[in-house]
């Protein structure tokens, strides 16, 4: 595999609260004081009901919206606007469908200015890493769900971004799928760890994969409690295994009453 | 290859029909020869005009005409309809002005761009202009406007600026509807260079058309009128290959 360019950093949000304003109507409170810390190479999961503002969050964090009250810092750079530090991998792929997978494998790294062959190998090496091999040559709409995920997260990878936001990146597959690009990812990050947040809204899928997991209140957004789920995640049976079944309903139960909330808040 | 023949031939077999009808009740007077010379007649009258020259000269004017027209439309109506949609500013400043001038018909302008230009090329290739910038713009910002967040973000993320982002996010999200409206804009530049023609010139399809028919040469007027409709008719399978090609990716499910 290709080494890292850089040595992966941190995030760190600081007291960031965020009112949504539609375009008609009422600002609503979206996120309300929110206080996060993403060690280097950490894996954190921020989990919440649907419209708990955690899409909005990590938004802030790739710099894509305005951060009106409070601060994030990545890197030790304050978060001013969208950067390659901190690449990002969408629910609904957001790959280029003019471009075939090789060139929208390219793309990051041909605005880095990195050298021609060395994004050729990169592109390849990436493309061969999410198993990719073959459709090289092939556009987006030729793709499954699944291939084209696994091209976004190679696009996203390859100009090796030192931070990697994921929101709900495997929410819009099916079952199997989700379950492999799972275990697929979980692979790419124990073999070179880098600083990941994940966005979910499954609870399973949280303490799978991080290290930590942020869960998130119904709107307004708040950080509620953050539950430790580093353990060995390489367990076969890790479904069955008592630590990962304890967590998932520890979790649950917060997140219950979150949901329940969020239920009734919208009828 | 021969199945796509063969495939056309039955596709165009009605236009065959038609021929022979129009033949068949020229040949045995069931109309008036004069509304409708017989088809063999026109096909003479066309070699004649090819031969001596008449055709090809107007040919030429016309064509150059519309490539000229046309092609100032898309490259401006381009950059116009993708600018409106990008920058707010732009969009205050002309929408209105394509508002008005989209319902206005364009053969009203022909006496304008008359006086403005006078009865060469420049007034023809003004109106054409004018005339097919409206769907070209439309079309440009209607697929600028419609290009997903989403897409500018990855782009954004990934280190491209706000130019490279219209270069790169923008305008190639936004080539299926501007193709549709340089389509419209095709079809349209047709109708505006005979109607401009008709009316003031001197060279032209147009032109020709209205001094055979004046001159009573029915047989040759016709050859000039099927001779536009064919050209018309070609220019649209062009487009429509070359946009097919274009737009692979999408196609390519």
């Amino acid at each position: 595999m290709t080494d890292p360019i850089q040595p992966p950093a941190q995030i760190v949000v600081d007291r960031v609260t965020h009112m949504y304003r539609p375009p008609r109507g009422k600002p609503v409170l979206a996120l309300d004081d929110i206080s996060l810390t993403v060690q280097n190479r950490e894996f954190v999961a921020l989990l919440g009901p649907s419209g708990c503002g955690k899409s909005t969050l990590l938004y802030l964090i790739g710099g894509f919206l305005p951060i009106e009250k409070g601060a994030i810092i990545s890197d030790g750079q304050k978060v001013t606007g969208p950067g390659p530090d901190r690449g990002i991998v969408f629910q609904h792929f957001a790959l280029f469908p003019w471009k075939t997978v090789k060139h929208n494998v390219l793309y990051g790294m041909e605005r880095q200015s990195l050298p021609k062959a060395e994004r050729e190998k990169r592109a390849m090496d990436f493309i061969e890493l999410v198993g990719l091999h073959g459709f090289e040559d092939s556009y987006p709409s030729q793709l499954s769900g699944g291939m084209r995920q696994r091209c976004a997260i190679a696009r996203t990878l390859a100009f090796d971004p030192k931070i990697l936001l994921m929101d709900e990146p495997f929410g819009a597959l099916d079952a199997q799928t989700r379950g492999l690009m799972q275990r697929e990812l979980l692979a790419i990050w124990q073999r070179s760890p880098m600083t990941v947040l994940f966005v979910t809204h499954d609870v399973q899928e949280a303490v799978y994969l991080a290290d930590r997991v942020a869960v998130m209140s119904a709107r307004p957004g708040r950080i509620k409690t953050i539950v430790d789920t580093k353990f060995d995640k390489n367990d076969p049976d890790i479904f069955k295994n008592k630590f990962f079944v304890d967590k998932v309903d520890e979790i649950w139960n917060l997140i219950r009453e979150e949901a329940i909330k969020a239920q009734g808040k919208r009828t | 290859m021969i199945a796509s023949l063969r495939s056309n031939f039955v596709r165009y077999l009605p236009l065959l029909i038609l021929a022979a009808a129009w033949e068949i009740a020229a040949r045995f007077e069931l109309v008036s020869t004069t509304a409708l010379p017989p088809l063999s007649d026109v096909v003479r009258s066309w070699v004649e005009l090819l031969l001596d020259g008449d055709l090809v000269r107007n040919s030429a004017a016309s064509l150059f005409r519309i490539a000229a027209g046309l092609g100032l439309s898309v490259i401006i109506g381009t950059i116009i309809g993708i600018g409106m949609a990008w920058w707010k500013p732009v969009n205050i400043l002309i929408a209105p002005i394509v508002e008005v001038l989209y319902p206005v018909p364009k053969s009203a302008l022909i006496p304008v761009t008359v006086i403005w230009l006078g009865y060469g090329d420049g007034s023809k290739i003004l109106l054409i202009f004018l005339g097919c910038m409206v769907p070209v713009t439309i079309g440009a910002f209607n697929g600028a406007r419609a290009s997903e967040q989403v897409l500018v973000w990855s782009a954004r993320s990934m280190g491209a600026g706000k130019l490279r982002v219209l270069w790169d996010v923008v305008a190639p999200g936004a080539l299926p509807e501007l193709l549709n409206g340089i389509r419209t804009a095709v079809a349209l530049s047709f109708i505006l260079l005979v109607s401009a023609e008709l009316i003031a010139a001197q060279k032209g399809f147009g032109f020709l058309i209205g001094s055979l028919g004046a001159g009573g040469s029915y047989s040759a007027m016709y050859a000039v009128v099927l001779t536009v409709a064919f050209l018309g008719f070609a220019a649209d399978r062009a487009y429509l290959m070359i946009a097919k090609r274009t737009l692979a990716w999408r196609e390519a499910a």
